[in-house]
């Protein structure tokens, strides 16, 4: 006679592992007393572009450092190394997302406590950077005018593993005709509360306050990200 | 030229479900570390996936097939709960759902909701192991 089948209860987090290894980083970056912000946004939101422009502006007062995550190609690091920080380039071959074990496989030569802020640009996707954790201490979306409205409401969950969401290429808003309202307005449909800033690389739109609002974030309290 | 173009979709699929693949990698992994701690065949799993865990169900069960291809979870059924968004509600002063992801505000009176409580959950909850 055959058995009834035996149940043992597990209850772990499927992702176990790349948690493991993001509060480690997050650790980490606390003893360094390093600000990590990392980016998530579809492709050609407009990251690159943005992240160049803060790095060259942070440069003269802060050491800062960036790593870039793409499927293929080192076209971005370049990009990105044209500030003048250091910079490098993860390239992940066939994955859409970076996990939380190649960031720090990326850290491993350089030195944190050497900086005062590291930006970690993830692989353009608006769907599977969510469930990973990178030990960041702050996760910006990055949403373009030429986009459209509705992002939010296509790929809520991104929206919720962000801090702060960015609305960039202010510059082309009145071009495309950007709703800005209803894009707002979507924003808090999905994420009630969520602070919204305004960008363009191309003309510094937002730039400024942008920069006062990561050094208010990295003096003050850090308020963690965790993605469960 | 034809051909070309199907394997365009091909690959845009595959990179689509990829984050499935590597979460349904991970639940073969984890899954196989407590089959081997309680020295037992898992026929079944018993996992939770929230609304806000950034997984998509039918993704990550044909993934799961993939993952359990050749491995001692092969031809083990992955069974998935779905379990809804939670949030405290100021207003109501109590937990509640919400409308929806769209609309992420307290199904009862409204009001925006922004303390979470669950729906983020992507759990291994439990093994059905053969005796």
């Amino acid at each position: 006679m055959t058995q009834e089948p035996r149940l043992v209860e597990v209850r772990k987090n499927i992702l176990k592992q790349n948690d493991v290894v993001a509060r480690e980083l997050r650790s980490e970056f606390r003893r360094s007393n390093v600000f990590v912000v990392s980016l998530v946004s579809s492709p050609g939101s407009g990251k690159t572009a943005f992240l160049e422009k803060i790095l060259t502006l942070l440069r003269p007062r802060y050491r800062v450092a960036a790593l870039v995550g793409d499927l293929a190609t080192e076209n971005d690091a370049l990009r990105l190394a044209r500030s003048g920080a250091p910079v490098k380039q993860i390239t992940t071959g066939t994955l859409c997302h970076l996990e939380a074990a190649m960031v720090r496989n990326a850290l491993q030569t350089w030195d944190l406590a050497q900086l005062d802020f590291l930006f970690i640009e993830n692989v353009g996707n608006l769907v599977c950077p969510s469930s990973y954790d990178l030990g960041e201490n702050l996760r910006l979306v990055l949403t373009s005018v030429t986009e459209g409205e509705d992002k939010p409401l296509k790929y809520p969950t991104i929206f919720h593993s962000a801090d702060v969401a960015l609305l960039t290429k202010m510059d082309l808003s009145q071009a495309v005709e950007f709703d800005e309202p209803t894009a707002l307005a979507n924003i808090q449909a999905v994420r009630p509360g969520m602070q919204v800033l305004r960008v363009s690389a191309k003309t510094g739109l937002g730039m400024k306050e942008f920069i006062d609002f990561l050094g208010s974030r990295r003096a003050g309290p850090r308020e963690m990200h965790v993605s469960l | 030229m034809a051909v070309s173009r199907i394997q365009h979709h091909g690959s845009d699929e595959l990179k689509n479900s990829m984050h499935e693949l590597s979460i349904a990698m991970s639940l073969v992994d984890l899954a196989r570390q407590e089959a081997e701690r309680v020295r037992g065949r898992v026929i079944a799993l018993h996992i939770k996936v929230g609304p806000l865990s950034g997984v998509f169900k039918d993704a990550l069960l044909s993934c799961y097939e993939m993952a359990s291809h050749d491995t001692s979870l092969q031809g083990s059924q992955l069974m998935i709960e779905d379990v809804p968004i939670v949030i405290y509600c100021p207003q109501c002063r109590a937990e509640r759902t919400v409308g929806s992801v769209q609309r992420f505000c307290c199904s009862v009176c409204s009001a925006p909701a922004s303390q979470i409580l669950r729906g983020k959950e992507l759990e291994l909850v439990s093994l059905e192991l053969e005796s």
